[in-house]
């Protein structure tokens, strides 16, 4: 099985992210932003960086690039897609996941090790996770997630949400000026996924703590998820994307 | 054929919280202003489309406007004609 890294002009988390793949003992294929050819890859991540200078909007250019058509196409044929801090950005900005990344709160670029807590374990992109909080790190300008209620309602009750920045008692850091939210995100929302589950985006950077040596390890948890779910979707025969609440997986 | 030149103005959509807007409103005490407020901050982009009608223009720029220049989700945006102008016209002005 190989999962593949597309690699925009201006990204700069895409060797990190193909070390992450690594580590986690699946071949990393690295895709180019120019084709659309996917390499029958069984799972993509869309890394973090800068994609076309972040020009417009961050992520809007990179929607528009002929890997995104390959990316959709694979994220309609139920594959999965994981998207990182400018990778989130560009899937928001694509639809594929919902909401939007507004500026920081406190227009600062924002550089430093976050606690995120996933919302739950059984998803495609948790559930490798201990259920702890995970320290990572972010490094964004345009994190502030940013939706109307009814969506963020929504998103809450279909389980969308995945991650949501923590306090250090790990209890969510609700409050937009909180310390301990970044960036202002509401509802301290860190990561969702889209309403089938196959497609999650997250600013902050788990490929970035992937080895002791970096810090910690526990950015793994994130993508051993993403290797059990590709492995169990190619061993399945490749079945499609399925509507309604995040289907919920085994441990 | 004609040449339209548009603006496009892009805003935060109401409600949507503006950092910008806020900064620049809580630096306007400093230049003893106190009777500005509701500051919001957005882009222009300015664009010329060559069209047969300025109907046929204006839907060009608004698809734009819709789909890449603004995110609907978080943004509003506004199409305002600037300027309308023959080619024909241009041609023979780049040749006299």
């Amino acid at each position: 099985m190989r999962i593949g890294v597309v690699t925009f002009p201006g990204s700069n988390s895409d060797v990190d992210s193909l070390n992450a793949v690594s580590v986690a003992g699946v071949e990393a294929v690295s895709l180019w932003h120019e084709s659309p050819d996917l390499q029958g890859v069984s799972a993509v991540i869309l890394p973090g960086g800068f994609a076309y200078g972040d020009y417009l909007r961050a992520g809007v250019i990179a929607r528009f690039s002929p890997v995104m058509r390959g990316v959709s196409e694979f994220a309609a044929a139920g594959g999965h897609v994981l998207g990182i801090c400018n990778g989130f950005q560009v899937l928001a900005e694509s639809g594929l996941v919902p909401g939007a990344l507004l500026r920081n709160r406190s227009l600062r670029f924002a550089s430093k090790i976050v606690a995120i807590k996933p919302e739950r374990l059984d998803s495609p992109f948790t559930r490798a996770a201990t259920g702890d909080p995970i320290h990572v790190p972010i490094a964004h300008g345009e994190g502030c997630y940013s939706a109307d209620d009814a969506t963020l309602d929504q998103l809450e009750r279909d389980g969308q949400v995945l991650f949501r920045y923590v306090r250090p008692d790990g209890t969510p850091a609700l409050d937009p000026d909180d310390p301990s939210n970044p960036n202002g995100s509401l509802r301290a929302i860190a990561g969702v996924c889209n309403a089938a589950g196959n497609v999650a985006g997250l600013m902050p950077h788990p490929e970035r703590m992937a080895e002791a040596i970096l810090g910690t390890d526990e950015g793994m948890q994130l993508i051993r998820s993403l290797v059990l779910s590709a492995a169990e979707w190619e061993a399945a025969g490749r079945p499609p994307a399925r509507g309604g609440r995040v289907a919920e997986v085994a441990k | 054929m004609s040449d339209f030149r548009f603006a496009v103005n892009v805003l935060p959509k109401p409600g949507i919280l503006d950092p910008q807007g806020r900064a620049v409103e809580l630096s306007l005490p400093h230049l003893h202003v106190t009777s500005v407020s509701r500051v919001r901050i957005g882009r222009r982009a300015e664009l010329t489309v060559s069209a047969e009608t300025e109907a046929a223009a204006r839907d060009v720029v608004e698809g734009l406007a819709k789909e890449l220049l603004s995110n609907p989700l978080i943004e509003v945006f506004t199409v305002e004609l600037l300027e309308a102008t023959s080619s024909t016209t241009s041609a023979a002005g780049a040749a006299s």
